[in-house]
C-alpha cells in the first residue's frame, strides 16, 4: 500500500490503465511461479503413485510378508519364487560395510578441514572433496571392478574379487564426500564462543573437539551419516558392477551378493512388461523408495531440531 | 601430559582420514588417466565403433550424452529457477511452502534407479515416447531438479536484501525487481548450479538404462524420439556384455577418462566461478 501511495506522488505518474496492466502482470507472474514451484511435489507424488500402481499386482499373487521375508528369488523359474529377503539382506550388508568405511573417513576429514587445515589447505582440500563427490557412480563401479577387485583378491586371497566386501569399500569411498561435506557444514555452525569457553577453562584443542564441538554438532553429524547411508543403499551402478550379483543369502562378507538396486537394474531389461517379474521389480523399488524416504525424513527432523538448538533459523 | 598425547594421537588419526580420502581421489584419477590416455586418439573421439565394439571410436556415445544432458538441463533449468524464485521471493510463510521444501529434499534422496523406473512407466509406457532421448532427458531432468533448485535458492539468498529494497523504493514492482536486479545478481550462482548438474547428469546411468540407452546403434540419433548411445551406459555395456573382454576393457578405460575429464572440467569451472563470486561480495 505505501508503495502505491509513494508512486502516486512521483514526478511522472503512470496513466491508470497502465497501472492496472502492471498489476495484472504482477499477479500473473506470481501465479506462474506458484504453479511451477509445485513441480517437485508433483514429481514426488507421481513417483509414489507409479510405484504403488505398478507394484500392487504382485501382492495379489504373493503375500506382502512372503515377498519381503521369502528366502528365494527365482523370478524366471517355473513356478517363480518372489522372495526378496536375500536382496534386502545384501543391501543392508553392503551399506553397513560402506558406513564402516565412510563414517570414519568422512567425519575424520570434516574434522581435519574444520580443526587442523589452514586457510590455504582448506582452499585446496575442499574442492578436492567436492570433485570426489562429483565423480559419476559408473566410474566408481568401473574402478572397483578393474582396480580394487583384482587388488583385494590378490591381497586377501579371495576366491572371487567381485563380492560384498569390495562393493562396501567402493561404496564407502563414494559416500565419503557426502558425509564429509554435510558434517563439515555442521561443524562450522558451532558458535565460536563454545570453543573459547572451553579453552578458557584450560582444555586443549583435542579435548575441546571431543567434549564440546562434536557434541554440539552431533545431530548435524548424525544427519550426515544418515544421508550417507541413504546414498549407499540407493546406489545402483556401483553395486551392479562390483557386488557380484548372486541372489542368495550371503554367508560371509566375501560372498557375491545382489542388492535391491542392482536386481532392478539388471533384471528390468529382461522382464516382459506387465509380467509378474516386472511388477515384482517395481515392488522392490517401492520398498527401496520407502526406506530412503524414512531416512530422509529422519535426517530432516534431526537437522531442524539441531538448528533450533544452536539458535539458527530453520 | 596425558591430554597432549591424546591430542597428538587424535590429530594424527583425523589427518590420516583426510589423507586417505584425497588418496582415493588421486588413485581413481591416476589409474583411469594413465590407462585411458593410451586409448584416446582423434579417431577414438570422432568415429563410430567397429568390429563388434572392439575397435573404432565412441563418437555416437559422446554425442548421445551431450543430447541427453542438454535435454535434461533445458527441462530442469526453467522449472528449477522458477521454483527457487517462488520459494525465495514470493513464498508466504505457510505450510504449503514447508511441504514443497520437504518434497524437494526427498526428491533429492530418491535412488537414481527409481527415476529410471518412473521414466519407464510414465514417459516410455504411459505417454508413449518409447525408449528415446526425450524419455531419458525427462527422467534425468527430474533427477537434477533438486540440485538446480537448491543451487538457485542459495544464489538468490546471497543477493543482499538492500538491493531489493533500493529497487522497490524507486517504484519498481516485485517482478521488475526480480528480473532486473535479483536475477542478474544471482546469475553466477545459478550458473554454478547448472554446471554442477551437467556433470551429474552426464554421468548418471541408472535413469537411462530403460528409458533411453542402447548398446549399439548404426549412425547418430535422428530425432528426439530415437534411441541413443550414452557414455556411462556404454561403459557398463562394455564391461558386462560382448565376447572380447580385453579390448572392451581398454575402450571402457577411454570412455571413463572422457567422462572423468568432462566432470572434472565442469567442477573446475564451477569452483572458479564460485571463488570469484565470493571475492566479489566479501572483498
Amino acid at each position: 500500500m505505501c508503495l502505491l501511495k509513494a508512486r502516486q506522488g512521483c514526478i511522472l505518474p503512470r496513466p491508470p490503465n497502465m497501472e492496472n496492466m502492471i498489476k495484472v502482470k504482477e499477479r500473473l507472474y506470481k501465479w506462474l511461479f506458484t504453479i511451477l514451484a509445485f513441480a517437485s511435489l508433483i514429481f514426488l507424488v507421481g513417483i509414489v503413485i507409479v510405484l504403488f500402481k505398478e507394484a500392487l499386482p504382485i501382492f495379489k499373487k504373493v503375500k506382502a510378508l512372503e515377498f519381503i521375508f521369502g528366502k528365494f528369488w527365482y523370478p524366471t523359474y517355473d513356478p517363480p519364487e518372489f522372495g526378496i529377503f536375500p536382496l534386502i539382506l545384501a543391501s543392508v550388508w553392503v551399506s553397513v560395510g560402506a558406513m564402516l568405511v565412510c563414517v570414519p573417513l568422512g567425519v575424520g576429514s570434516a574434522l581435519y578441514l574444520n580443526e587442523i587445515a589452514s586457510h590455504k589447505q582448506k582452499a585446496v582440500l575442499k574442492p578436492l572433496v567436492e570433485i570426489l563427490a562429483s565423480i559419476p557412480s559408473i566410474v566408481y563401479g568401473f574402478f572397483g571392478m578393474v582396480v580394487l577387485a583384482p587388488f583385494l583378491q590378490n591381497l586377501l586371497h579371495l576366491p572371487i574379487g567381485l563380492c560384498a566386501f569390495t562393493a562396501s569399500l567402493t561404496l564407502g569411498i563414494m559416500a565419503t564426500p557426502t558425509v564429509c561435506s554435510i558434517a563439515e557444514d555442521a561443524l562450522s555452525y558451532v558458535p565460536k564462543s563454545f570453543r573459547e569457553a572451553s579453552f578458557a577453562v584450560g582444555a586443549n584443542r583435542w579435548q575441546t573437539l571431543v567434549k564440546v564441538v562434536i557434541p554440539a554438532a552431533g545431530s548435524g553429524i548424525s544427519t550426515a551419516i544418515i544421508l550417507g547411508m541413504s546414498r549407499a543403499i540407493g546406489e545402483t551402478m556401483t553395486v551392479l558392477m562390483v557386488a557380484g550379483g548372486a541372489a542368495v543369502i550371503p554367508k560371509s562378507f566375501f560372498d557375491p551378493v545382489r542388492p535391491m538396486t542392482s536386481a532392478i537394474a539388471a533384471e528390468m531389461g529382461e522382464a516382459p512388461m506387465g509380467s509378474d517379474h516386472f511388477h515384482a521389480l517395481f515392488a522392490i523399488a517401492l520398498i527401496l523408495f520407502l526406506i530412503t524416504f524414512v531416512f530422509n525424513v529422519i535426517a530432516e527432523a534431526i537437522s531442524r531440531k539441531y538448528r533450533i538448538k544452536l539458535g539458527l533459523s530453520g | 601430559m596425558r591430554k597432549d598425547i591424546a591430542q597428538k594421537i587424535g590429530f594424527s588419526f583425523i589427518s590420516l582420514c583426510m589423507f586417505t580420502t584425497v588418496l582415493f581421489l588421486f588413485a581413481i584419477i591416476y589409474f583411469i588417466g594413465s590407462r585411458g590416455i593410451k586409448v584416446i586418439s582423434w579417431e577414438f573421439l570422432t568415429q563410430a565403433p567397429r568390429n563388434a565394439m572392439t575397435a573404432g571410436g565412441v563418437a555416437p556415445a559422446i554425442v548421445g550424452t551431450l543430447y541427453l544432458t542438454l535435454g535434461a538441463v533445458v527441462f530442469a533449468l526453467p522449472l528449477g529457477v522458477a521454483c527457487a524464485i517462488y520459494l525465495n521471493e514470493y513464498s508466504p510463510k505457510s505450510y504449503i511452502v514447508n511441504i514443497i521444501r520437504l518434497s524437494i529434499n526427498n526428491l533429492a534422496g530418491v535412488p537414481s534407479v527409481v527415476f529410471g523406473l518412473f521414466g519407464l512407466a510414465v514417459f516410455v509406457k504411459f505417454f508413449g515416447f518409447g525408449v528415446s532421448i526425450l524419455s531419458g532427458s525427462l527422467a534425468l531432468g527430474i533427477l537434477v531438479l533438486p540440485v538446480i533448485i537448491s543451487a538457485s535458492q542459495e544464489a538468490l539468498l546471497a543477493v543482499p536484501y538492500s538491493l531489493r529494497e533500493a529497487s522497490l523504493a524507486l517504484g519498481a514492482t516485485k517482478w521488475q525487481t526480480i528480473r532486473k536486479i535479483v536475477l542478474p545478481a544471482a546469475l553466477p550462482g545459478i550458473l554454478t548450479g547448472v554446471i554442477l548438474s551437467i556433470g551429474r547428469v552426464a554421468g548418471e546411468t541408472a535413469p537411462i538404462l530403460f528409458t533411453a540407452a542402447a548398446f549399439y546403434l548404426k549412425g547418430y540419433p535422428k530425432s528426439i524420439f530415437s534411441e541413443v548411445m550414452a557414455l556411462p551406459y556404454h561403459i557398463y555395456a562394455l564391461m558386462t556384455e560382448g565376447a572380447h573382454p580385453e579390448q572392451q576393457t581398454a575402450i571402457a578405460y577411454g570412455c571413463c577418462l572422457i567422462l572423468l575429464c568432462l566432470v572434472l572440467f565442469m567442477s573446475a569451472i564451477a569452483i572458479f566461478i564460485r571463488q570469484r563470486q565470493r571475492s566479489h561480495y566479501y572483498g
